[in-house]
């Protein structure tokens, strides 16, 4: 049974407070259970304590299955990307090192990558994935389009993101500031920016917002 | 054919047509992903019983064509004086590559045999002592009378060459030859 259409997963980096609820919550899945494949991230932790949970974005052009040597990243109708084959991974870090956004990761004594799969277990019967079921401030969130819209009316989903001269179209949707440009977030650019300090209003860029938010 | 892949899936967006074979070959949802392996799977079906056909074909050609052949002529094999009472001796027939065996069993018994064991062509080693040709490769033998299988794994006969003694010399003069 597919993914429902109607629900989708939003980040909104914004709200999450640090509490690594959706970490544990993560570990007990039963397809992983003791391992977490979301890491909680610190965006500039010498100047502020805001995290950011790093959860599988799915693309559209799976980067970590475009550098697959062994045909062994694959992706449901649905869109969801799962986890690497067995049978077919090799264990070579190729999908670890390309991945844009920093998901898979290597569990070197299986010999196996394992990342986040939105929780296919229960996203494909139509629950919630564990980390959006926990999330206190529902950083993590897992629904449908009218209602997050309605809950944010300040923040808008974005979908596409430009990393070097890549653009990556992803299923799962980042909430940015409402007024933010409507054009990919430069992810690479976003790097340089200092982190911390910026003036939360009209001029607001989406490079700012990976750089720290408010 | 394959499943068409949306154009929105692909990394720069072009459509499918314009992709790389590789990424055809090696697509990246499931669905696809699975279409291809059944495929692939199909293919190495339908040719490896092709080929298993082939290969028996070829067996049964090969076969019949050996089969119940006398080669005839008179062919020098050996001097009586050169083989004492129990040696033997290794030879060719002119025209082939296979090697024999000529024994001498008794000062007046010879026997030849081809040497190749009929289980998987290891060389045998003859023991006139106890009668038989020896396999050391799966401890098959052969009765050195008749060169019919005695134990082990092989189960056909040894082809057996006619011998023709006048004189001094040992001639041979056919091959018995039952393969298959
Ligand atoms: S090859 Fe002679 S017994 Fe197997």
């Amino acid at each position: 049974m597919p993914v429902p259409e109607h629900l989708e997963f939003f980040i909104d980096p914004n709200r999450c407070i640090g509490c690594q609820a959706c970490v544990q919550a993560c570990a007990e899945c039963d397809t992983h259970r003791g391992y977490s494949m979301i890491q909680l991230d610190y965006i500039a932790r010498s100047e502020s304590p805001q995290t950011v949970p790093i959860v599988c974005m799915h693309c559209e052009s799976p980067t970590c299955a475009e550098v697959c040597p062994a045909d062994a990243v694959k992706r449901t109708e649905d869109g969801v990307v799962q986890s690497a084959r067995k049978p077919r991974c090799i264990a070579c870090n190729n999908c670890v090192l390309a991945c844009p956004f920093g998901v898979p990761k290597m569990e070197t004594p299986m010999e196996l990558m394992m990342k986040c799969d939105m929780c296919y277990d229960r996203t494909s019967v139509g629950k919630k994935p564990m980390c959006a079921s926990v999330c206190p401030s529902q950083a993590l969130f897992y629904g449908a389009r009218d209602q997050i819209e309605r809950q944010r009316p300040r923040s808008r989903p974005i979908h596409r993101f430009l990393f070097g001269r890549q653009i990556i179209v992803t299923k799962v949707h980042l909430m940015v500031p409402f007024e933010s440009p409507v054009a990919p977030m430069d992810v690479i650019a976003a790097f340089r920016e200092t982190v911390i300090g910026h003036v939360f209003g009209p001029n607001f860029s989406a490079e700012t917002m990976v750089g720290g938010g408010k | 054919m394959s499943l068409q892949i949306p154009d929105d899936r692909t990394p720069d967006g072009k459509p499918e047509s314009e992709q790389p074979q590789w990424r055809r070959d090696f697509p990246i949802d499931w669905p696809e992903d699975n279409y291809i392996s059944r495929r692939d799977f199909t293919r190495f079906l339908v040719l490896t019983s092709f080929a298993f056909a082939v290969g028996q074909t070829w067996i049964l050609a090969m076969g019949s064509m050996g089969r119940g052949e006398d080669r005839q002529g008179r062919e020098l094999v050996a001097s009586v004086d050169d083989i004492p009472e129990g040696g033997a001796k290794t030879f060719t027939i002119k025209g082939t590559k296979e090697p024999f065996l000529l024994v001498r069993m008794s000062e007046n018994t010879f026997v030849a045999y081809g040497q190749k064991c009929t289980h998987l062509s290891c060389p045998l080693i003859p023991q006139p002592e106890m009668g038989r040709l020896y396999c050391p490769c799966h401890e098959g033998a052969f009765d050195l009378q008749t060169g019919h299988p005695m134990m082990g794994p092989p189960r056909r006969p040894l082809p057996r060459v006619r011998l023709e003694i006048s004189g001094n010399k040992v001639y041979a003069t056919g091959v018995e030859d039952h393969r298959l």
